[in-house]
């Protein structure tokens, strides 16, 4: 990266003079011929965030565009019927719904080879799977602890994991996923099989200790990992500012040398055109990128979350404003897609998810004896 | 007067150490600082530095000799001024004092010492031939052994691969397999346990190396939230085959920090499979068994047994089941029950039993976690008395579930309470007087069987 770069004056540089206008009686740095060397892995740090800058929006065809409103429209259904059926008492424990962040799952994934590249979250897991093609009724099945649920109903809104798909969960604890991310693409680069690992995590999880870890080993062993901070701007009822001294959560990486993006997490368009040039990067065989996807939940933290920590006006200016679905469409009927077919659209994506609803409500609980398996894999 | 220059305690287990080197000779001028010998410790080839200026005397130990104590006077300095050759007939550095190999083993000071052999395991066939190894050696053969067979098998944990292990247990698995399979970590559990962890999902079967698991409490929520439980919350899609291991129980005066057997925490985590061995056929047979186990696994080691020598079956693979405890001595009067560096107090202390006209029968549980209640129910059913002992806190211990055991499924059978022979339930303490007063000892073990055969 460094060598086709033009070093420019940064921040770092600036920095480094400061020392002579100290007191005399401070020791001096010594400047080196490092300095150029710095300024060019400075300059390599934000390099991906620059090709960002200089082309920000995939250019999608209508069909790709089709399946981008389709995966998020089914997303947001999906999300609203749980919050649903989690009102009637069916779904229990912890819900978190991803209604509001649905580019930011369908942009990276569908730059994704499904299948063959990893992909690990937290707990607001169902977009992360609906958008890697996992059946809805499965999913909602474990919604409601139901034998035919993708865990058997012994995982949960918040521990879903799909093998076949590679992904792998679905974590409860805030920011284990990043080593457990870190460790899954260890394995691709051990096997050689040209994998990458998407980590999803949150503003509120970037201030594990856990993650600074995860950067430095992945960062130091080059590993092929897009860490993705999903900057919805509350970790629970704290807001980024209240909890992070640094919330540009982009340059978080620099400490390890991993690049930055800083990407708008509200245009699933450029969402996956960052993607691409962080894939680009990570498949090369550089090691990991960071990105910033800045985006926003609707609904409160969980189900049980009152959300009194923001105003009413604050998520309705979201809404109607910088609704990723609704700049999907915007983008259709740019591209000379018709009003009804997206209406179609939107009437499949409901008798889907109203399938699902139903195949998860009318699935029989496991069975008792279900309680004593699982435990170990082998007997002893 | 000549300066006495003694065998240094290099470790904090050092008891001996070999003399494998000297670097200066009789009437060599050394200044504090230079380099007298290098001294082979139980880890490490260490030097041995001068710390006074002045002329070599005499080498009293000839460079190669094994088994030096510590303490033993290696050679004399003359200060400045003073004659340099000794008075007597200088021994020339080529005519070194003969001290083969010690003909008496020096008794360790914490550690067990050796006793009554342990029966036979009957895992594999009389008349197998076997080979003195040590604790240490036999854990890496496993290793290696298993790394040779199964390609996603590697290790990695902080001064594993070039420094060949902070207790020399991956000691040549670098140089046999790479640093691709041998990995270096930087000094940060939390992380390493979670990427391995990560890794195990992904496909592989990584062998995680803590120094010790006084520092896997860093790293205990990957162990217990992300290996034990990923099983069971999948509903058996998603597996989780990996070994966590690494020296676990009190070493030798490390302090409160360093001391502590992590075996009941463990042992009380439904989805972890875990072990505590003793000897190193066991150590062999089980770390093998735990490396190909699709379960994750916490593998407790134990430092002060690290350098000690069993016998080790043999054969061309030698695997041990998991969750099968051994009876290691058979006997008919009373039982203990105990594991990994309890079984060498027990043992002993069933000789001194003996002596005595009782017989004990000493059952190693070698896994925690699935305990084998069979066969402590069934040596209770045979003795109807019974002593756990262990090397370990004695409140919410091994020890409490093997007591409680017996309460709920053997007390028909029970001719006496169950006695439990703990450590004292106080954070290891560092003045060597009181750590010997924490910690168990044959002593208190013969006490307890004793009490519960009303002797």
């Amino acid at each position: 990266m460094a060598k086709s770069a033009t070093p420019a004056p940064t921040r770092a540089a600036k920095t480094r003079r400061a020392p002579a206008a100290k007191p005399a009686s401070k020791p001096v740095i010594v400047e080196s011929d490092v300095t150029s060397a710095e300024d060019e892995a400075t300059f390599a740090l934000r390099s991906l965030q620059q090709a960002h800058a200089n082309n920000k929006r995939y250019e999608a065809n209508a069909d790709e565009l089709l399946k981008f409103y389709e995966q998020m429209v089914l997303i947001r259904r999906f999300e609203e019927k749980a919050g649903q059926l989690y009102g009637l008492g069916l779904i229990g424990g912890f819900c978190h719904l991803y209604i509001g962040q649905e580019a930011v799952a369908v942009g990276l994934q569908s730059a994704l080879n499904e299948g063959h590249d990893s992909v690990i979250t937290g707990y607001r897991d169902h977009g992360h799977m609906l958008a890697y093609g996992i059946d809805p009724k499965v999913i909602m099945a474990e919604l409601t602890g139901r034998a035919a649920g993708i865990s058997r109903g012994k995982g949960g809104s918040m521990h879903m994991f799909s093998t076949e798909h590679k992904f792998y969960g679905g974590h409860g604890i805030v920011g284990a996923q990043v080593p457990l991310g870190t460790g899954l693409a260890f394995a691709h680069k051990y096997r050689g099989d040209g994998g990458v690992c998407l980590a999803y995590f949150g503003d509120g999880a970037s201030n594990q200790g856990q993650v600074y870890e995860a950067f430095n080993m992945a960062s130091l062993w080059k590993l092929p990992i897009i860490f993705v901070i999903e900057n919805n701007g509350y970790a629970m009822g704290t807001a980024v500012k209240r909890g992070s001294a640094e919330t540009h959560f982009y340059r978080r990486g620099t400490a390890f040398r991993i690049p930055g993006m800083d990407v708008n997490g509200m245009d699933v368009l450029e969402v996956r055109q960052a993607a691409e040039v962080a894939l680009e990067y990570v498949r090369a065989g550089n090691g990991p990128v960071l990105m910033e996807l800045n985006t926003y939940r609707y609904r409160g933290h969980s189900m049980s979350d009152p959300a009194k920590y923001r105003s009413r006006e604050e998520v309705q200016e979201m809404r109607d404003k910088h609704d990723a679905i609704e700049l999907v469409k915007q983008d259709l009927l740019k591209a000379g897609v018709t009003e009804e077919r997206i209406k179609e659209i939107d009437k499949k994506t409901r008798q889907i998810v109203a399938e699902a609803a139903d195949f998860a409500e009318s699935s029989p609980e496991p069975d008792m004896a279900e309680l004593y398996t699982d435990v170990l894999v082998e007997t002893y | 007067m000549a300066i006495e220059l003694k065998m240094p305690a290099l470790s904090p287990t050092m008891e001996e150490g070999t003399l494998a080197k000297w670097l200066v000779k009789p009437g060599d001028e050394v200044k504090s600082g230079d380099i007298l010998a290098e001294i082979e410790t139980d880890k490490a080839t260490m030097e041995f530095e001068s710390i006074d200026d002045g002329v070599v005397g005499e080498l009293l130990i000839a460079a190669g000799t094994e088994g030096v104590k510590v303490g033993t006077v290696i050679a004399t300095l003359q200060g400045e001024g003073e004659d340099a050759a000794p008075a007597a007939a200088p021994a020339p550095a080529a005519a070194p004092v003969a001290a083969p190999k010690a003909a008496e083993v020096p008794k360790p000071v914490a550690a067990p010492a050796a006793s009554a052999k342990p029966s036979a395991d009957p895992q594999f066939p009389a008349g197998t031939p076997m080979v003195s190894t040590t604790v240490r050696e036999a854990l890496r053969d496993a290793m290696a052994e298993e790394m040779r067979a199964d390609d996603r098998v590697f290790v990695m944990g902080e001064e594993v691969a070039e420094y060949q292990g902070a207790y020399k247990v991956t000691q040549g698995l670098l140089d046999e397999f790479g640093d691709r399979r041998v990995i270096d970590t930087p000094i940060t559990e939390y992380g390493f346990a979670g990427i391995g962890a990560g890794a195990a999902m992904g496909g592989l079967r990584p062998i995680v190396e803590f120094m010790t698991f006084n520092f896997a409490l860093q790293a205990i929520d990957h162990i217990i939230n992300s290996a034990a439980k990923t099983n069971y919350m999948s509903g058996g899609q998603m597996r989780c085959p990996i070994v966590f291991r690494g020296p676990n129980g009190a070493a030798s005066r490390v302090g409160a920090q360093h001391s502590h057997n992590f075996g009941p925490w463990y042992a009380s985590v439904p989805g972890l499979v875990v072990i505590a061995p003793y000897d190193a056929a066991d150590a062999k047979g089980l770390l093998k068994a735990a490396i190909r186990s699709e379960d994750p696994v916490v593998f407790l080691e134990n430092e002060l047994v690290y350098g000690k020598s069993f016998d080790v079956p043999q054969t061309d693979d030698f695997v041990l089941p998991i969750g099968k405890a051994r009876i290691v001595r058979p006997g008919k009067d009373v039982t203990i029950v105990t594991y990994s560096i309890g079984v060498g107090f027990s043992l002993e202390a069933a000789q001194t039993l003996a002596d005595e006209g009782i017989d004990a029968e000493v059952i190693d549980l070698r896994t925690l976690r699935p305990l084998d209640k069979a066969a402590v129910l069934e040596s209770l059913k045979k003795t109807n008395r019974l002593v756990v002992a262990e090397e370990g806190f004695p409140v919410c211990s091994i020890a409490s579930e093997i007591m409680a055991i017996c309460m709920e499924d053997g007390f028909d059978h029970l001719d006496a309470p169950v006695l439990r022979v703990c450590n004292e339930d106080v954070p290891l303490p560092y003045a060597a007087n009181l750590e010997k007063g924490a910690l168990i000892n044959a002593g208190q073990i013969a006490d307890a069987v004793r009490k519960v055969c009303y002797r």
